[in-house]
């Protein structure tokens, strides 16, 4: 790029990407304002994105509260449809996906496969949503004349502390076992990875999952993971990375309004792990009076 | 001479065409007033105090009034520093069940009357609704005007209405519910709240809340003014009630920042401001909690009703 903004081989004037963040199905800057440089590993800057504040958190809490009755009430066999339908607009954009993990210091083949994966995952998981309750819930021996069963619950509004290693698939792998089972979520990228958080907010923007179940927040940790521990109106945080006393002070602050508080380990090996969709559902058991 | 042009004579009714650009803008800069803090809580405290804590349902039942009553009395539990509401608005048939349900409170009650919300009935039914209210023991009547007849240019029988309405209500308050989301143009909110005014209304009101738009920052504003000149002229006090789409403390402590504005601190009180709303109170009390602990709180925690 040449300095008055012009491109020198086509003469055309450079449009760059302004990286936004995903609340309540809008693209929205901070509404702080502010931004974060981000650079590649090599030191090369690449851009500015959002650093959310915490009151674009508590944003995308009011968001995310009100997509989350609707997409509770979704029928298991849609849910499972609109997550593949993301799958989907993913798999339409992953050249796009690629050059965006590439850009953050990706190999070519690293970033093809991450990005595969990725995709994968989503499959596999839009697979389990209209299973997961027949493995879960259960029909209980009680001595009276009860029926007795448990089934799973959503439970309501899920932060998600994203970690940085796997940029894309640390994201989906958190989203999709939290969102299969009707929760909305309000995810946090820090660092590079938030680059490949945003793009895939544009994914997931022109698919069918509906405004607000799905929220992108990209910024510092340190200044938001406290209000995702206070906040009443979570019902879960789950968190990658991180350290000890970050993880303490959290759950300390997850009392308050006995949100669940679950530490999700980075690794591909627990990645297509369908426990992880337990990890944010409420059991509900029933008795049911039976004749005799 | 029928009775409407009798009334119509003694109005004086000069034009008072509204800048709305102007009135926009103004809007826009007081909208920018951030209140924190220490003036947050007072405001909120205050906004509580003069909320009409409303339920105009026809699914209402004797057992959602006296419990909209008990919220009425006791906002949060496990909280002594908040004041009761103003007062309980609701229908007439409703109004035995409140005063019994407050006996012993400083709550008013009030009854929306006169074939609320549309107003589309003879006046004689009007009247005589009124009056049913009142004898049950409405301490205050919201009735609505008659927009088919102002939309049509008969301020006559408009100004006629409220007067005979204000005859039926004797003791008790009359506000006059102008149903600004029908009016169209901020002109007729100007020409409609100096006929509430003229004839006799204690308070003017936005909106039923059952149109939208209802309570509109610009529409509160226009109507400030008209009290403001009101008062100027005659040294006459008349009050204010926004009602219908206030849902959030941001709102409510911006029309108190209006009110402060226009017509100054005579005017913070309940006696002479009023908020009409039925889930404001649950956002201002989150805001409350939220300053007194340090934590975001959720619907979950809060009644209802």
């Amino acid at each position: 790029m040449s300095k008055n903004g012009l491109n020198g081989k086509s003469g055309r004037l450079d449009v760059r990407k302004t990286y936004k963040m995903l609340i309540g199905g809008a693209f929205v800057r901070s509404e702080s304002g502010r931004a974060l440089d981000v650079e590649a590993p090599g030191g090369k800057w690449l851009g500015h994105v959002c650093r959310a504040s915490r009151k674009d958190f508590r944003n995308a809490v009011v968001a995310a509260r009100k997509a989350a009755a609707g997409w509770a009430s979704t029928t298991a066999y849609l849910k499972g449809q609109i997550l593949y339908r993301a799958a989907e607009m993913m798999e339409g954009r992953s050249s796009s996906l690629c050059e965006v993990l590439q850009s953050v210091g990706h190999s070519s083949a690293a970033a093809k496969s991450e990005v595969s994966q990725s995709i994968d995952l989503l499959v596999y998981y839009a697979g389990w949503a209209d299973k997961y309750l027949q493995i879960f819930g259960s029909v209980n021996p009680v001595s009276s004349p009860y029926f007795n069963f448990s089934v799973t619950e959503p439970m309501g509004v899920v932060a998600y502390v994203a970690g940085e290693k796997r940029p894309l698939l640390d994201l989906v792998s958190g989203i999709a076992p939290i969102v299969v089972s009707g929760n909305s979520v309000i995810t946090l990228s820090t660092g590079r990875s938030a680059v490949a958080a945003m793009e895939l907010g544009e994914v997931l923007a022109t698919s069918d999952i509906p405004h607000g179940v799905i929220n992108l927040l990209c910024g510092l940790r340190e200044e938001l993971v406290g209000q995702m521990s206070s906040h009443m109106d979570v019902n879960a945080l789950v968190v990658q990375g991180g350290d000890e006393k970050e993880h303490a002070a959290s759950r300390e602050a997850c009392a308050l309004n006995l949100k669940r508080y679950f530490l999700k380990s980075q690794g591909s090996n627990c990645d297509e792990d369908p426990y992880r969709i337990m990890d944010t559902v409420e059991i509900k058991t029933t008795w049911h009076p039976v004749g005799g | 001479m029928s009775p409407s042009t009798v009334t119509l004579n003694k109005l004086n009714l000069q034009a008072h065409p509204v800048d709305e650009v102007g009135i926009r803008e103004r809007v826009a800069r007081l909208a920018t007033r951030s209140i924190k803090k220490a003036s947050k809580v007072e405001g909120l405290k205050l906004a509580l105090s003069m909320v009409d804590l409303t339920t105009l349902e026809g699914a209402d039942t004797p057992g959602k009034v006296r419990q909209l009553c008990t919220k009425a009395i006791h906002l949060h539990s496990g909280r002594k520093d908040l004041p009761m509401v103003a007062a309980v608005c609701v229908y007439p048939t409703m109004v035995r069940i409140a005063r019994k349900a407050l006996e012993g409170t400083p709550i008013q009650v009030a009854a929306v009357a006169t074939a609320f919300p549309s107003g589309m009935n003879p006046l004689a039914v009007k009247l005589e609704d009124t009056r049913y209210a009142v004898a049950e023991g409405a301490h205050e009547i919201d009735m609505v005007i008659s927009r088919g007849d102002f939309l049509r240019g008969d301020y006559g029988r408009v100004a006629d209405e409220i007067v005979q309405v204000k005859e039926a209500c004797g003791k008790a308050h009359l506000k006059v519910i102008l149903e600004t989301g029908e009016l169209g143009t901020l002109d007729r909110v100007r020409l409609a709240s100096d006929i509430a005014m003229q004839s006799g209304a204690d308070f003017i009101k936005t909106s039923t809340g059952k149109i939208q738009p209802a309570a509109t920052p610009e529409v509160v504003l226009v109507m400030l003014l008209a009290i403001s000149d009101f008062y100027r002229k005659t040294g006459k006090k008349i009050g204010m009630k926004p009602a219908g789409g206030i849902a959030n403390a941001k709102a409510a402590l911006n029309l108190l920042i209006m009110v402060r504005e226009v017509l100054g601190p005579a005017w913070l009180t309940p006696s002479l401001f009023r908020i009409g709303a039925s889930k404001l109170p649950n956002d201002m009390l989150m805001q409350l909690e939220k300053e007194r602990t340090g934590v975001y709180q959720g619907p979950d925690y809060y009644s209802n009703d």
